[in-house]
């Protein structure tokens, strides 16, 4: 396919607008000096990935992208921005000077999920706009064959959040107790 | 899609915005002569009949009124906050079907904003990004009360998506078992409110009220959480945060976030007549009576029964007083989850029963 059929296409003007603005905000996200914005960039960010979904008609996953990491992961990051330090100006000890580490990192990263879904899928094509992908298949699919993956990501997630809470806790010692008995 | 096709969709978004503002006019006066009712004072009066034009002579006032932008606000966003309480509201209710769909030649025109396949999580999904315009109001403001507002928005948020997204779950499973023609489930509103047409043994309606009930009662007061309604208002509890999220806010800006919330309380209340009182069936004497008053009685239907919850919203205000934080989060976390996880759990094992028998004949 040439440049000239490609561009005709309207789906891939969207495509490429929405990719710009994506690729724009991941870096706010890193570079921009406070950390309020940086969780704001990320929300743009996200939303554009649920926009790539869409235009890839799988509605069901952009949906859930919305929902779970603009709607919940996101906002949680806010409460813990905002219950520990919400500045309205800069935030000098944002940057640190371990830039180029984490630039290799990226790339290798990138490499590696490239490399990843160009060998797993190829020239594949997936469905055109218009042609959603039914619900039920991807249920059919996760409670089927993928139940076992399925089952440990939970896992994994219940270990986390179990976790979370032995981190978090701590117990009150004796003479405290006796205080709360006393009330 | 031929231009009249395009017009139609245009129209149907257009009418979906002038309903939503109309009934937030009268929503407004409504809740204040209900209050006012309750608290045996009289309300509203002066202005038009009953005082009905209250909430224009209030709006137009603050529309004329400075919008005062505080000195120490972050100003992007102080002037991007209200817009994103009102575009989730406004997107919320497009999903949700308030009338049969009309005949009109060889088109069928459903009445509803946009019928999509996953309607049920866009309004799941836009419902829980109502809260950003809470938080970057609040944060955005340079000030201590509004970031206490915001800072309790976002925890109350996520304790009561959860319960709410919960019981849908239990209702989307039922409701697969309910079709007659074509098995499996459905997140299509229209689908779902299609599916609960007709009666059980000729007098019950087919509601998912009444084998869902307790998916409807966690659901409902999820939905007045999430619309930080009394008793949930702590985001905005002016005893103790002067106005909350909004306290910098003054003319049109503050009236924005005003009629996100009167927005907001209509869509839960039509979304939750959707799921479980049927939406827009009910009797309609097809036939009998004339073809127009036929096409218009389900929309009657669908006003009625999101009027009776919108009441209910409006009564549990007058009624109950506002909770403690600590209650709110143990109400959520340890009454409402555990509630709707375990309600779920029943509904399956009970649907699954029926379609498999016992698991071990």
């Amino acid at each position: 396919m040439t440049v000239d059929a490609w561009i005709a296409e309207p789906v891939n003007w969207v495509f490429s607008i929405v990719a710009v603005v994506i690729l724009f905000t991941a870096v706010r996200v890193v570079t921009s000096p406070n950390v309020v914005h940086a969780a704001l960039y990320l929300v743009a960010a996200l939303a554009g990935s649920a926009v790539m979904f869409l235009l890839l008609s799988a509605e069901f996953v952009a949906l859930v992208l919305v929902l779970v990491y603009i709607g919940a992961v996101l906002v949680l990051f806010l409460f813990g921005i905002m219950i520990t330090r919400a500045p309205t100006g800069f935030d000098e000890g944002l940057s640190n000077d371990r830039k180029l580490v984490s630039a290799a990192i990226s790339l290798v990263l990138l490499g590696v999920l490239s490399w990843a879904s160009l060998s797993a899928f190829g020239t594949d094509t997936v469905n055109t706009v218009g042609s959603p992908t039914a619900t039920e298949i991807l249920g059919d699919a996760i409670l089927g064959r993928f139940v076992i993956p399925f089952e440990v990501v939970s896992f994994i997630l219940l270990s986390a959040l179990i976790g979370g809470i032995t981190v978090a806790r701590r117990d009150l010692t004796p003479l405290e107790e006796e205080e709360r008995k006393a009330v | 899609m031929d231009w009249i096709d395009f017009l139609i969709v245009v129209l149907r978004v257009v009418v979906v915005f002038a309903l939503l503002l109309l009934v937030t006019i009268i929503n407004v006066w409504a809740e204040r002569k209900v209050v006012a009712d309750f608290q045996n004072r009289i309300g509203p009066e002066r202005a038009g009949p009953f005082g009905m034009l209250q909430t224009v002579a209030d709006g137009l006032k603050l529309f004329f009124k400075e919008s005062i932008i505080p000195a120490r606000s972050e100003v992007g966003m102080f002037l991007l906050a209200p817009f994103l309480a009102v575009i989730p509201a406004f997107l919320i209710f497009l999903n949700i079907p308030f009338g049969r769909p009309i005949t009109i030649g060889d088109r069928v025109i459903p009445l509803q904003g946009m019928d999509v396949d996953v309607g049920l999580l866009i309004v799941l999904a836009m419902s829980s990004m109502a809260v950003y315009a809470v938080v970057i109001a609040g944060w955005s403001s340079g000030s201590k009360y509004p970031l206490l507002g915001g800072v309790r928005a976002t925890a109350q948020a996520i304790s009561y998506e959860a319960a709410m997204g919960l019981a849908m779950v239990a209702v989307v499973l039922f409701s697969a078992t309910q079709a007659a023609d074509a098995p499996g489930g459905t997140l299509s509103l229209a689908e779902l409110v299609e599916r609960q047409s007709g009666t059980w043994a000729g007098i019950i309606p087919r509601w998912n009220l009444i084998p869902q009930i307790v998916a409807f009662v966690i659901f409902f007061i999820a939905a007045i959480a999430e619309t930080n309604r009394a008793p949930f208002d702590l985001v905005e509890a002016e005893q103790e945060l002067v106005g909350g999220y909004f306290t910098e806010y003054s003319g049109m800006r503050f009236a924005m976030f005003f009629l996100a919330e009167y927005i907001n309380i209509f869509s839960m209340s039509a979304l939750t007549a959707t799921l479980f009182l049927g939406g827009w069936n009910g009797p309609t004497w097809d036939g009998v009576l004339p073809v127009w008053l036929s096409a218009l009685l389900p929309f009657v239907w669908f006003m009625i029964k999101t009027y009776v919850l919108v009441f209910i919203f409006f009564w549990i205000r007058a009624t109950l007083p506002r909770l403690r934080y600590d209650q709110l989060m143990a109400l959520g976390w340890k009454r409402l989850i555990p509630g709707a996880l375990g309600w779920l759990m029943l509904t399956a094992v009970v649907l699954g029963y029926r379609r498999f028998g016992l698991p071990w004949s």
